[in-house]
């Protein structure tokens, strides 16, 4: 497999910070990956991401992102090739209209129009928004608005998504809907999906998840592995998966559990399987 | 908010709305201009039975427009009352020390009441029947001749544009932070000026903080996005000229022809 991103022993500490943010941190993504990071507030998640398509420049160590070290006169081939979804669904929409927003990174980077037509049309149509093209902001609702971020960055073809907690201003619903469209990008094309989150059950459907933890990381491992450490996770700050919770509640009362993660679908079978005898 | 009709766009497929912004705002400003070439009643009955088709063809209830002319209505009447007693010359009505009514200050009072009106009617109906945003697409397009004086027409734009854009955001943003100053205890709307000026700092300073926090999210997305300004972008927007455009222009033409003929 070809790898998407690779970083290697970087280190990067904000000019007024006490403690650095990111401490040696080296970690490899590959091609069509779904790779969740995890951790607590201020454990430098977002500052890693940022890291990755040059909004900030490390300290030291190198970021190599799909075959192109991360430099001044690289950091926008790189930018076309990262797309960043940022947490906030209205601080991050530029255009008037929803046909503009996704147009924006087009234009930028001055894709002729009548291509920039068929691009925006088809992105709209992948996130399925292609009827609100030419609604405002204003009258969409925080998951709607995600959705069109994601368009606007499907338009510009990368080879790499970032979710920056790109649900953490959702409501479930929300949540939910851009969750599964992700999935469904994913199925359509070879994207790699880098998801930076306190969503357990966002974290839960990557192929591999790792734990920051004060700029390091603390755990790397499919999400299995990870979540099997229940109580651990909950002293670094994050919240466990509801099945997670109702296992540990479940084990309490006596009830016997598998040690290893399971879905919500995966423990209902579990359950109603318990006393049966089929 | 509700009462401030400037830029108040309200959707509709007439053809006044399928003009081009550009023909629109040149018109309107050009329009307004010669309003001021009558001075008989000819011509501003002439100006008067033109504008009212205009608005009849917008196909927008005229009620809108009389909203428009309200919150001038005191500046109105103040400057018409002015040219009332102030005007002389023709029979004098009334009088009263250095104060009269004549003849001549009657009808000016209402040549100058019909120009009022008239300006504020072409000036609401060009923002009702156009979007904020395509009146800044407008604007760019006008001004693009100054980017060969170095003036940064694209770069201006896109900050209309976005200050556009925001405007229901921060408005929002105003209610939430209200409701929350509100639920504080504060209270706005009451008490004398000072008191009311005084309620009003609890809520400029959260928005003042939240628009920073917009700016420097807005930026560093559209950083992420690929925008090093300049003039290589390409534009997904663009403005087309059209047969009714043509039209508009002639008859803005055929009607300035006409007032010439008309004035005395």
């Amino acid at each position: 497999m070809a790898e998407a991103i690779t970083i290697d022993h970087l280190n990067f500490h904000y000019p007024d910070a006490d403690h650095p943010t990111l401490k040696d941190i080296s970690l490899t993504v590959h091609q069509g990956e779904w790779v969740a990071i995890i951790g607590h507030n201020g454990s430098g998640k977002s500052t890693l991401a940022k890291n990755i398509n040059g909004l900030l420049a490390p300290d030291s160590g190198t970021v190599v992102v799909g075959g192109l070290t991360l430099a001044e006169d690289t950091v926008w081939d790189i930018r076309a090739k990262v797309g960043i979804v940022f947490q906030n669904p209205d601080n991050q929409f530029v255009g008037a209209t929803v046909a503009d927003d996704v147009a924006f990174g087009l234009e930028n980077r001055g894709v002729p129009r009548p291509e920039m037509l068929v691009r925006v049309r088809d992105a709209l149509e992948a996130v399925g928004m292609s009827e609100f093209a030419t609604r405002e902001p204003a009258r969409l609702s925080g998951g709607q608005k995600q959705r069109v971020a994601i368009a606007g960055i499907v338009a510009q073809r990368p080879d790499i998504i970032i979710l920056d907690e790109a649900t953490s201003m959702l409501d479930p619903a929300g949540r939910a809907e851009i969750v599964a469209l992700i999935q469904k990008l994913r199925a359509d094309t070879d994207l790699t999906v880098l998801s930076i989150t306190h969503d357990i059950d966002e974290a839960a459907k990557a192929n591999r998840v790792i734990l920051l933890n004060d700029g390091e990381i603390r755990e790397a491992g499919t999400p299995d592995e990870i979540f099997a450490y229940g109580p651990e996770l909950i002293k670094l700050g994050l919240d466990v998966p509801y099945p997670e919770k109702l296992k540990a509640a479940l084990a309490a009362r006596g009830v016997k559990v598998p040690a290893t993660y399971l879905s919500e679908e995966g423990l209902v079978d579990y359950l109603w399987t318990l006393h049966s005898t089929m | 908010m509700n009462k401030l009709l400037l830029g108040r766009y309200l959707p509709g497929d007439s053809w006044v709305h399928r003009l081009d912004p550009r023909t629109k705002l040149m018109a309107s400003f050009y329009y307004i201009a010669i309003i001021f070439l009558a001075n008989n009643w000819q011509s501003y009955l002439l100006m008067f039975a033109v504008t009212m088709a205009m608005l009849a063809a917008s196909k927008i209830k005229l009620g809108f427009f009389l909203r428009g002319v309200r919150p001038m209505i005191w500046l109105i009447l103040f400057t018409v009352v002015l040219q009332i007693f102030f005007t002389k010359g023709g029979p004098t009505y009334w009088s009263f020390g250095w104060l009269a009514i004549t003849q001549f200050g009657l009808v000016n009072g209402a040549f100058i009441f019909m120009r009022f009106v008239l300006i504020i009617f072409v000036s609401t109906l060009l923002t009702l029947t156009t979007q904020p945003l395509s009146l800044a697409d407008a604007v760019e397009s006008l001004l693009r001749p100054l980017r060969k004086l170095h003036v940064p027409v694209t770069e201006l734009a896109l900050v209309l544009q976005i200050a556009l854009r925001f405007v229901p955001t921060l408005m929002d943003q105003t209610t939430k932070i209200m409701n929350a100053q509100r639920a504080r205890g504060v209270d706005f709307g009451s008490g004398n000026l000072f008191q009311q000026m005084k309620a009003v700092v609890p809520l400029l300073i959260p928005l003042f903080v939240d628009s920073f926090t917009i700016a420097e999210d807005l930026a560093t997305a559209m950083d992420a996005r690929g925008y090093q300004g300049g003039d290589n972008r390409t534009k997904y927007r663009v403005l087309n000229y059209h047969r009714a455009d043509v039209f508009a222009g002639l008859a803005m033409v055929v009607l300035t022809a006409a007032l010439v003929l008309l004035r005395a």
